[in-house]
């Protein structure tokens, strides 16, 4: 009777610290749900309970934002920098990886993990002087500096994920195909690319939402309203003097949050065997 | 399989047409990435340097040379050691909050129990969320007025209705608040860490060590520790890399105030080299961040070869 007791106990706390757990992580989500679809009456009402609607939810804040706001736009661009961003990534680090993987000795080694570290490098250390770059090629407040800029933090990132996957390959594929009279390009074209799908597919994720994440360049390089990725956009735009209009925000925030969640939660186990380097198997 | 490699040679050393000599596409399909990191990292790492020992500024763009003068007025300023203090400050606080929740979470996810995937799920929100987006939510839980903390903890009688909370507004709440948000975000990277070294950890040997009579806290310091202690390591140098130089946070939360006393390095270069448009003395600010990168990506290496061999 008294184990019983214990187990009734043990589960009891296991359930609760499970909760409070989750609760501290979501609940700025909830939140942000919440608000989205409450009255202002609603929101800025100290009275009543603010966990649950207090009056009637409401389409209102979203509707402001689609209509009122450059909300579609920011959206837009954020669509036009990561679609940009993922190509140039693509199309630098397939190459870099591949060379990495077959390339013999320590060399190899030694460049991966040097091309690795940049992804350290952040971008408080590099905006000063880059802004002075994209001021000299003529791209101040423009979204095309973001789609210039991005890339040194995902072709890094993407390379070593990409360099980890190729090794994965047995060399005999892309061997035989030159024995057989391909040039290494074309073994790589035929044989490796059709086999890493899963990998590219990784590579695409990630270089979007570390591309959706940015905030420090963005903030840095875009003035113009009309350039601004999401994020900054949000958080820049939609506070007008002093006034945050917490409804509209907090939509936004969120519209903008799901997609990034949803990819992350698909990719996650890629994502940290990327960043431990395989020390996890 | 090295006999199949070299079996294989010969036919690639065949004399033919450039493009097929792997000793020279190697290095030209490695090129683009490096040549995009030299320029578009190194170079304006140098620039930043070079900033940092001339008078440059947005109104008056001189690379007049003054050497170290910008670092000793840099140094001299009070709101900057206050800022080099809060960076490190905050780094630490929330890295021990992230790594603890860390484990228990991991702890605690990785038993089998319904809705564990739903648990697994929302705890790696804070991390996945772009943080400017996530970091809204937390300004509109500490308003000044509608506060849903204040609500909270006043309607359960810990905290007095005509006193309530500044979070932002005050000091040592608006550090806390700020460690709150770094933590909370930092936490369910931990978590998954954590969870991919503990299953990492080969069932039979705990299972050994259990029937040897070894107890919870013995399986856990001398079987499972020194076992993850790698990932660990990554992990850590990672989260406290992007606590340490994180600009957004601050910025957006509190904006560096009240008064200056929650800014970073990052947000004070921010505000000095672009706001001001003061670049060199921004760049000094901002360069205080390197030293510290260094070491981490010493540590970093360390553990990246030692698993090599």
């Amino acid at each position: 009777m008294a184990s019983l007791a214990r187990r009734v106990a043990g589960t009891g706390s296991f359930y609760s610290a499970v909760a409070f757990l989750v609760l501290f992580a979501a609940f700025p989500f909830y939140w942000m749900l919440i608000t989205t679809f409450k009255q202002d009456g609603d929101l800025y009402n100290l009275e009543s309970i603010p966990y649950w609607f207090n009056e009637s939810p409401t389409l209102e804040h979203v509707k402001y934002l689609f209509t009122n706001t450059l909300f579609l736009r920011w959206l837009g661009n954020t669509a036009l920098i990561g679609v940009c961003v993922v190509v140039i990534t693509l199309v630098v680090s397939l190459p870099a990886g591949y060379s990495l993987a077959r390339m013999p000795g320590r060399t190899a080694e030694n460049l991966g993990i040097g091309i690795f570290l940049t992804y350290l490098v952040p971008p408080t250390l590099l905006f000063l002087p880059l802004s002075r770059v994209i001021s000299l090629l003529g791209l101040q407040d423009s979204l095309w500096s973001l789609v210039l800029v991005y890339p040194t933090f995902t072709i890094p990132f993407c390379t070593w994920l990409l360099m980890g996957f190729f090794k994965s390959v047995p060399r005999e594929i892309d061997e035989a195909a030159i024995v057989d009279g391909c040039t290494m390009v074309g073994a790589f074209v035929k044989t490796i690319l059709p086999l890493s799908v899963p990998a590219i597919l990784t590579v695409v994720i990630f270089a979007f939402t570390l591309t959706m994440q940015e905030f420090v360049y963005a903030l840095t390089f875009i003035s113009s309203s009309d350039q601004k990725p999401i994020t900054l956009g949000v958080a820049t735009d939609l506070v007008r003097g002093d006034v945050y209009y917490w409804g509209e925000l907090m939509g936004a925030a969120l519209i903008a949050s799901v997609p990034v969640a949803i990819a992350y939660n698909l990719f996650l186990d890629r994502f940290i065997s990327g960043i431990t380097g395989g020390a996890v198997k | 399989m090295t006999a199949i490699a070299e079996g294989a040679r010969p036919a690639v050393r065949r004399p033919r047409f450039m493009l097929d000599r792997t000793e020279f596409m190697g290095p030209l399909f490695i090129a683009p990435a490096i040549l995009y990191v030299v320029v578009l990292v190194a170079l304006p790492f140098f620039l930043a340097i070079y900033y940092s020992v001339s008078a440059y500024t947005i109104f008056n763009p001189s690379y007049h040379f003054v050497g170290l003068k910008n670092l000793d007025e840099v140094l001299k300023s009070d709101i900057f050691r206050h800022t080099l203090g809060n960076t490190f400050f905050f780094t630490i606080v929330s890295q021990i909050f992230g790594l603890l929740l860390g484990k228990v979470g991991a702890m605690l996810l990785i038993q089998d129990f319904p809705g564990r995937g739903i648990a697994r799920a929302l705890v790696v929100l804070p991390w996945a969320v772009p943080v400017s987006l996530a970091v809204l939510a937390w300004k509109w839980m500490f308003d000044s007025l509608y506060s849903v903390i204040n609500w909270t903890l006043m309607a359960v009688g810990l905290m007095d209705p005509m006193n309530p909370a500044q979070w932002l507004g005050t000091t040592d709440l608006a550090m806390a608040a700020v460690i709150t948000v770094h933590a909370w975000r930092l936490f369910p990277f931990g978590v998954v860490i954590f969870l991919a070294g503990l299953t990492s950890v080969p069932k039979e040997v705990l299972d050994a060590a259990t029937v040897d009579g070894a107890g919870f806290w013995r399986r856990n310091y001398v079987i499972i520790m020194p076992i993850i202690l790698p990932i660990i390591t990554i992990a850590l140098i990672f989260g406290t890399v992007f606590t340490f130089t994180d600009l957004s946070v601050v910025y957006l939360l509190t904006n560096g105030g009240p008064v200056n006393s929650t800014q970073v390095l990052g947000s004070l270069g921010f505000q000095v080299g672009v706001l001001s448009g003061d670049v060199s003395h921004g760049a000094v600010i901002c360069l205080f961040l390197f030293p510290f990168l260094l070491l981490a990506t010493i540590v970093l290496l360390k553990v990246l070869r030692k698993r090599e061999i």
